[in-house]
């Protein structure tokens, strides 16, 4: 019987893949040409920066927290690649690394808040939100289109996995994000004091585990990994614009819930917020093969799966309560 | 034992807090290999000490010497690293990571970077075995008893080779045989040479494990003595400051024949996998009490009367009319009151100051939308404030300032503002002092003399003998006899069926 609650806290990884695959078959039942490699490689460099952005989001969430700031640090870092790179005229490689500091240090401003004035990190992040988007549009109202040699190669290359199946460059920059976080989400103190915060924070706080050290690193990397996504963004669209990935953050809190994290906190794997995306992805997909379907079938579509998983949760929760 | 140098000693400590004097002047000292009992009541310094000493707070006045060193402790992290470690009440773990990460959390072992899982679920095994505790140790803390998250938490002290153990009434939520494992566990680790703090409010407890004691009073040191020195009464009579003959002079005119209409009357009632098939009568008037070991059903019984979880099977009478509780709020209109055992978790709203908590249930039963001026709201908290002697005697004051005593008598004015003709209390002294013991236990004798009915459910026969007329004992989920309560035969007869009968 005990075994049995283990695999409670896994059934929403679980039923997420069985998911994933259910609708791929169904997909390729369906439609002609669903099935290919391609179109599942496809679901990747799409989303690529979903991605990444769920990866940050993940420990938020573990954490017992929300960031709901991702979304405009997307639209801002955008904006600063776009004016550093066309109106300034920066080299990429002055241009990269402060595009990347835009987000990490609105994260660490945030984690700051919220550990030392102990404030709702759904307050904080707001705040962050509305302060991301409108530092965007006094960069400019308009958007800026890109047209430099290095944006172009990182949006332009295909890397070939023959087949005549490709990846681009930015679903391997997910990928190492990816296996990264996977790797410090099981073997890295840091990793495990993220799932202990979310069981606990007193318990954390007085088992002698570094709270306020964790606790502002989580936001940091959220916050990094959302600039991360918004220059993998930047290379999708070519762009840089205040209205960019708007709403984004919700769409990244629902991948990742989808994906078995519990908004709780407490429980929850890097891999499942990966599934996660990807079933939103091939819900897009299968919408764009229909050819009939607006494309708000898809919001419908993951309204409906939000509501399937969050009352899966809640019975898990309820099941495993000892007493 | 004496002629050995004291491992930790605390000389002079002052800690103050705003506008409270948590101590002063307090001192311990510990030897290696013993086991140091710290005694006092709620609100005597007991926990502001344990914090202090392992760095939750700092300290404003006095010295810490800990193995001939002066020591200045400024974390819990700090206090771990010398070896310093607490299991507190509340198991402070996390229950969402397995057995083996609750022990090594925040020192794990570590090879590149990279946690060696394997090798830390093999030494968990082994530390476990020390408590003669054989687990799987990869599964979710969730899942295993309170008893064995005290054996892990005890555990990851001993990770750290703590030389320092301080156990904050690490009994409370245990039963009989639980407790004798982790007797038997302290005893070990004592031979071994630790040097044991341990808070309890269970004087048989103490008196059985520990060989010296510590007493505060009200953030102050009494005294420190040796167990064979200071008989019971006497370490009573130090913890409160008054010689004890209070608990004695309760003792009520039992109305044995009590009888016509019951006012709550359950037959056949039950609920699967909770509690079987029992009747139970209530009379106007009558305490009744409810004793069993823990987890024989005492509470599940309590819950089907207050329509907390509903009943699977048979009826229930209110006054003479069948009625079926389907949701607390219909009980409430019934007129039964519940002041549940966990008051941490069901019962105070922290936030709110005692007038406010008092109020909630009276609201509840007038409707959300009536408004209870405050002028009568004042009225109602000083009134009952006075009644139950709440301490501090402030109605504005926020209930989470109070002790643990008070809080509950508070949770007892919020249901007896509501003028109830059942009154349910689910272990309403658990975990509070002896004065506020008495004090609540008075109450209930002169309720009852009022015309109150009380189901009252205690794991301290002690207590259940002194005030009930009737007492129903419950075995396994299962109510296995009712006992008059008559005379000194009773205890005997009651632990006979609570332990299984013959």
């Amino acid at each position: 019987m005990k075994k049995l609650s283990l695999d409670y806290k896994q059934l929403p990884l679980i039923a997420t893949m069985s998911l994933f695959i259910v609708m791929f078959a169904i997909g390729s039942m369906r439609y002609t040409g669903f099935l290919s490699t391609q179109v599942f490689l496809n679901l990747f460099v799409d989303n690529a920066f979903l991605i990444i952005l769920a990866v940050g989001m993940t420990f938020v969430i573990i954490s017992g927290g929300i960031d709901l700031s991702v979304g405009s640090v997307i639209a801002l870092t955008s904006m600063v690649a776009a004016s550093l790179t066309m109106n300034a005229g920066l080299s990429p490689w002055i241009v990269i690394p402060i595009s990347l500091s835009v987000g990490t240090i609105i994260g660490l401003g945030q984690g700051y808040l919220i550990h030392y004035y102990n404030l709702q990190p759904f307050i904080v992040t707001l705040a962050g939100m509305f302060l991301a988007r409108g530092l965007s549009y006094l960069i400019s109202v308009e958007s800026i289109a890109i047209s430099s040699p290095f944006f172009d190669y990182m949006a332009g290359t295909r890397i070939p996995l023959g087949g005549g199946n490709f990846i681009s460059i930015s679903v391997v920059i997910a990928l190492i994000v990816v296996l990264f976080a996977v790797y410090v989400s099981l073997f890295t103190k840091f990793g495990r004091n993220v799932y202990a915060l979310g069981g606990s924070e007193q318990s954390a706080l007085l088992m002698g585990l570094p709270v306020a050290r964790t606790k502002i690193l989580i936001y940091t990397f959220s916050g990094f990994c959302a600039s991360l996504a918004g220059l993998v963004f930047t290379f999708y669209m070519l762009s840089g614009y205040a209205l960019h990935a708007n709403g984004m953050e919700l769409d990244t809190i629902a991948a990742v819930v989808i994906g078995g994290t519990l908004l709780t906190g407490g429980a929850g794997y890097v891999a499942g917020s990966v599934v996660g995306v990807l079933i939103t992805g091939i819900i897009q997909t299968m919408i764009v093969f229909e050819g009939t379907l607006s494309a708000w079938w898809t919001k419908i579509a993951i309204g409906v799966l939000l509501f399937f998983f969050i009352v899966l949760q809640r019975v898990i929760v309820l099941r495993t309560k000892p007493k | 034992m004496k002629e050995q140098a004291p491992r930790l000693v605390m000389e002079g400590i002052d800690k103050e807090f705003p506008g409270v004097k948590a101590l002063s002047n307090v001192n311990l000292t510990l030897y290696p290999g013993e086991v140091h009992a710290l005694m006092g009541e709620n609100g005597a310094g007991k926990s502001t000490l344990i914090k202090v000493l392992t760095g939750v707070y700092t300290i404003d006045k006095g010295t810490v010497t800990y193995e001939g060193k002066d020591i200045h402790v400024k974390s819990p992290h700090d206090a771990q690293d010398m070896g310093i470690t607490t299991v507190y009440q509340e198991v402070n773990l996390c229950t969402n990571l397995s057995v083996t990460e609750n022990i090594f959390i925040g020192r794990e072992i570590m090879k590149n970077g990279r946690i060696k899982w394997k090798e830390m679920n093999k030494r968990a095994v082994e530390l476990l075995k020390r408590l003669n505790l054989d687990i799987d140790v990869t599964k979710l803390l969730s899942s295993y008893s309170v008893a064995i998250q005290q054996m892990v938490a005890i555990a990851r002290s001993l990770n750290v080779s703590a030389k320092v153990l301080i156990l904050d009434e690490p009994t409370s939520s245990l039963d009989r045989d639980e407790v004798k494992q982790l007797f038997a566990v302290i005893n070990k680790l004592k031979s071994e040479g630790m040097a044991i703090v341990f808070v309890s409010h269970f004087l048989e407890q103490v008196y059985e494990i520990s060989d010296r004691i510590t007493v505060l009073r009200n953030g102050e040191w009494v005294g420190e003595y040796a167990i064979e020195d200071l008989p019971r009464l006497e370490l009573v009579g130090k913890m409160i400051g008054k010689e004890l003959n209070e608990m004695s002079s309760i003792s009520k005119e039992r109305k044995s024949s009590v009888k016509g209409e019951a006012i709550l009357h359950a037959q056949n009632l039950s609920k699967k996998g909770r509690i079987e098939p029992y009747d139970l009568e209530l009379h106007k008037g009558e305490i009744v009490g409810l004793a069993g070991l823990l987890g024989s059903g005492r509470t599940e019984l309590a819950r089907l009367l207050f329509g907390a979880d509903k009943a699977d099977t048979g009826e229930l009478k209110i006054s003479g009319n069948k009625k079926v509780l389907k949701t607390p709020k219909q009980a409430i209109a019934n007129r039964i009151a519940f002041c549940s055992e966990d008051r941490k978790a069901e019962g105070i709203i922290p936030e709110l100051t005692i007038r406010e908590n008092m109020i909630l249930a009276m609201q509840g039963m007038y409707g959300w939308f009536k408004y209870i001026s405050k002028k009568r709201q004042m009225e109602i908290a000083d009134e009952y404030t006075k009644l139950l002697n709440i301490n501090p005697p402030n109605p504005e004051q926020l209930i989470k300032n109070l002790s643990g005593g008070n809080q509950q008598k508070v949770m007892l004015a919020r249901w007896l503002i509501t003028n109830p003709e059942v009154l349910i209390l689910d272990e309403p002294t658990r975990g509070i002092d002896i004065g506020a013991k008495t004090e609540i236990m008075k109450l209930m004798v002169k309720l009852s003399g009022e015309g109150m009915s009380i189901l009252f459910i205690s794991g301290e026969l002690e207590e259940i003998l002194r005030t009930c007329d009737r007492i129903a004992v419950l075995r396994d989920r299962k109510k296995v006899s009712e006992i008059v309560n008559k005379d000194h035969q009773t205890q005997h007869e009651v632990m006979t069926e609570m332990a299984g009968g013959v």
